[in-house]
């Protein structure tokens, strides 16, 4: 019972959180210099101030900025985000709905090899602490957490697509195109996890039960993978969240370079475009999938660790 | 922590309180021969100093103006005239990546600045008062830290305009976020102790028990989230360029150069891969350095 209401509550803040969110985004767009209407771009059309006027009316924007505000939300709890300025026929539920899976795949991918790859490179780091094993996971983790992952993209795409010609530069079509985004995605979350991993398997090694269960004659391999990464783990689910945040936010480079038609891409056209509709509706669905995320992983938290009550 | 002065002197907090100067600088020597005798923090930090060395005198060690065209020199691969090639208006890329280092430690430096004076005060007001003060600015933050921070800032940047005094206010508008929580969650804990309470009952005001005695005892993590809110802050530069919502041409930035060139790889690597190798250098040497810091102010740790 306790857990329902806990989850009820959670749910209920996310309300004011994305209503939060949705002001705040909204202020900035308007509280700033320029409209849709005018864009900055080179060589756009000077449009005469009564186009622009017609234009304003069909979009709603010559309407006070609360009402526009009002209007917005009215339609956005029935699902109804508006149409694209910038792909204009199309609206922006049916954008979404084609680019975030793609960008969901991506994600999921990249997350999970993160998972696997960095609690496996922090164990082996724990287990064999200052030998080579230990210096090349830290090596690993240290260039995927400081090196930004467009950059690491580069290098990848120098070494596998044009010296070892393995993988394509970019693209979406096969599954042999997943590959160099989705490693370029996880590096970063798999340094943070391996370092985190290290540190907080080193200290269970330490402790008196790890002890007891050698002293007792348990083999190594059994000590590490039941004793020690069991409750090592857990605090490494606390990463998750943040991770999610990481890989959503990262998925804006690794998609255009890799030139995969997921959300990110079109985030970052719609932010230089002024696409008013476009920008509220990434901003919301991705903080609205953070949050939720936040919630499993806490939830996660609970179920693997028995002391924690919420 | 390695204290030199014996343990019972603490125990008379009220009469000792000029020692407390003291017994900090103590910390600080300790930490600064612990930071030494990690080799590579060392390393690390004698590139971040040659790099804030390349972008004061930049000027002189330069071969080429950052705007000058050689239009007989077109995307010229490296050679000796131009040691790392020329780009599509034959521009040197090695002037270019110098006159880069400029932008970059410009925003990593000037940002934390901004963001220290931002976010420090209001975390330290916050815990130091509580009540309702403390309720609804730990609101505002909670709301401020949903906001996935990359995406607020491209938000703003492409709202604003490129340009290196915007980069400032996007980063300034919501990096203070984290290092006010992190300032209130140590003054919480530090305006309990006996030597607050003994600086109080001395008579000390309002202003001086924050500056001079709360926030002192506060600084370590508050310098380490600076040692790494320095290459964050680079790396959102070279984010923002790379989608060109960063530094106005012509200025030359890293991120813009890789982001600029990239799809031009196969056929003009070095425009890529030169400005790519420079960004992870920078914040490969700023981590280590980073690191460093962390390990020394708070053995403990690591």
């Amino acid at each position: 019972m306790w857990l329902l209401r806990y989850v009820v509550y959670r749910l209920l803040w996310l309300v004011p959180t994305l209503l939060a969110m949705a002001l705040v985004t909204f202020l900035v767009m308007h509280a700033t210099p320029g409209s849709p209407l005018d864009p900055v771009a080179e060589g756009a059309n000077p449009l005469s101030p009564e186009a622009q006027k017609n234009l304003a009316e069909v979009y709603g924007l010559d309407k006070p900025l609360y009402a526009q505000f009002g209007i917005f939300l009215q339609k956005a709890l029935q699902g109804d985000f508006g149409k694209s300025f910038v792909y204009k026929t199309r609206t922006v539920t049916e954008i979404m709905a084609e680019t975030f899976p793609i960008s969901l795949l991506l994600g999921s991918m990249a997350l999970a090899l993160a998972v696997f790859g960095g609690v496996a490179l922090g164990i082996l780091a724990a287990v064999y602490q200052n030998r080579s094993w230990d210096y090349v996971s830290v090596s690993v983790a240290t260039l995927g957490v400081s090196v930004p992952n467009f950059v690491l993209a580069v290098f990848l795409i120098v070494l596998f697509s044009f010296v070892l010609p393995i993988f394509p530069t970019g693209g979406w079509n096969s599954p042999k195109d997943w590959v160099l985004p989705t490693v370029t995605l996880a590096l970063a979350p798999m340094g943070i996890i391996a370092r985190f991993t290290r540190s907080s398997m080193l200290e269970v090694i330490r402790s008196d039960y790890i002890v007891t269960a050698r002293a007792k004659g348990l083999a190594e391999g059994p000590v590490i993978l039941k004793h020690v990464l069991k409750n090592g783990f857990i605090p490494v689910v606390t990463l998750l969240g943040p991770m999610f945040a990481a890989v959503g936010t990262g998925s804006f480079f690794v998609e255009s370079i890799f030139r995969v038609p997921g959300m990110g891409r079109f985030f970052v056209l719609s932010m230089t475009g002024r696409d008013y509709p476009m920008i509220m509706a990434v901003v919301l669905v991705y903080g609205a999938f953070l949050a939720l995320m936040n919630l499993v992983v806490d939830l996660l938290y609970g179920t693997l660790d028995p002391r924690i009550r919420y | 922590m390695a204290l030199s002065t014996p343990a019972s002197d603490t125990s008379l907090a009220p009469v000792v309180l000029p020692r407390e100067g003291a017994r900090g600088s103590s910390l600080y020597r300790d930490a600064w021969r612990r930071l030494l005798r990690n080799r590579l923090a060392v390393a690390g930090g004698a590139v971040v100093i040659l790099l804030c060395l390349i972008a004061i005198f930049a000027d002189l060690i330069a071969p080429q103006s950052y705007t000058k065209a050689n239009f007989g020199h077109l995307y010229e691969s490296p050679n000796r005239e131009f040691p790392l090639g020329t780009d599509q208006l034959g521009r040197d890329v090695l002037s270019r990546l110098i006159y880069g280092a400029r932008v970059s430690m410009l925003v990593g430096l000037g940002a934390q600045v901004i963001i220290v004076l931002i976010g420090v005060p209001i975390g330290a007001l916050s815990g130091y008062i509580g009540g309702r003060t403390d309720l609804l600015l730990t609101r505002f933050v909670d709301v401020m830290y949903a906001f996935p921070r990359l995406l607020f800032v491209i938000l703003v940047m492409s709202m604003l305009g490129a340009g290196l005094i915007n980069i400032f206010i996007a980063l300034g508008l919501t990096g203070w976020v984290g290092i006010a929580r992190q300032t209130r969650a140590q003054v919480l804990s530090i305006k309990e102790k006996e030597f607050v309470e003994g600086a109080r009952a001395l008579g000390a005001g309002f202003w001086r028990v924050i500056t001079r005695h709360v926030l002192p005892s506060a600084l370590t993590p508050i310098v380490v989230s600076i040692t790494f809110g320095i290459p964050e802050a680079i790396f959102t530069e070279a984010a923002l360029s790379f989608i060109g919502v960063g530094i106005n041409p012509p200025t030359p930035s890293w991120g813009q150069m890789v982001g600029e060139n990239q799809q031009f790889l196969r056929s003009y690597w070095h425009l890529c891969v030169f400005p790519a190798i420079a960004i992870a250098a920078t914040m490969l040497s700023f981590t280590f350095f980073g690191d460093g810091v962390r390990d020394a102010l708070d053995p403990k740790l690591k």
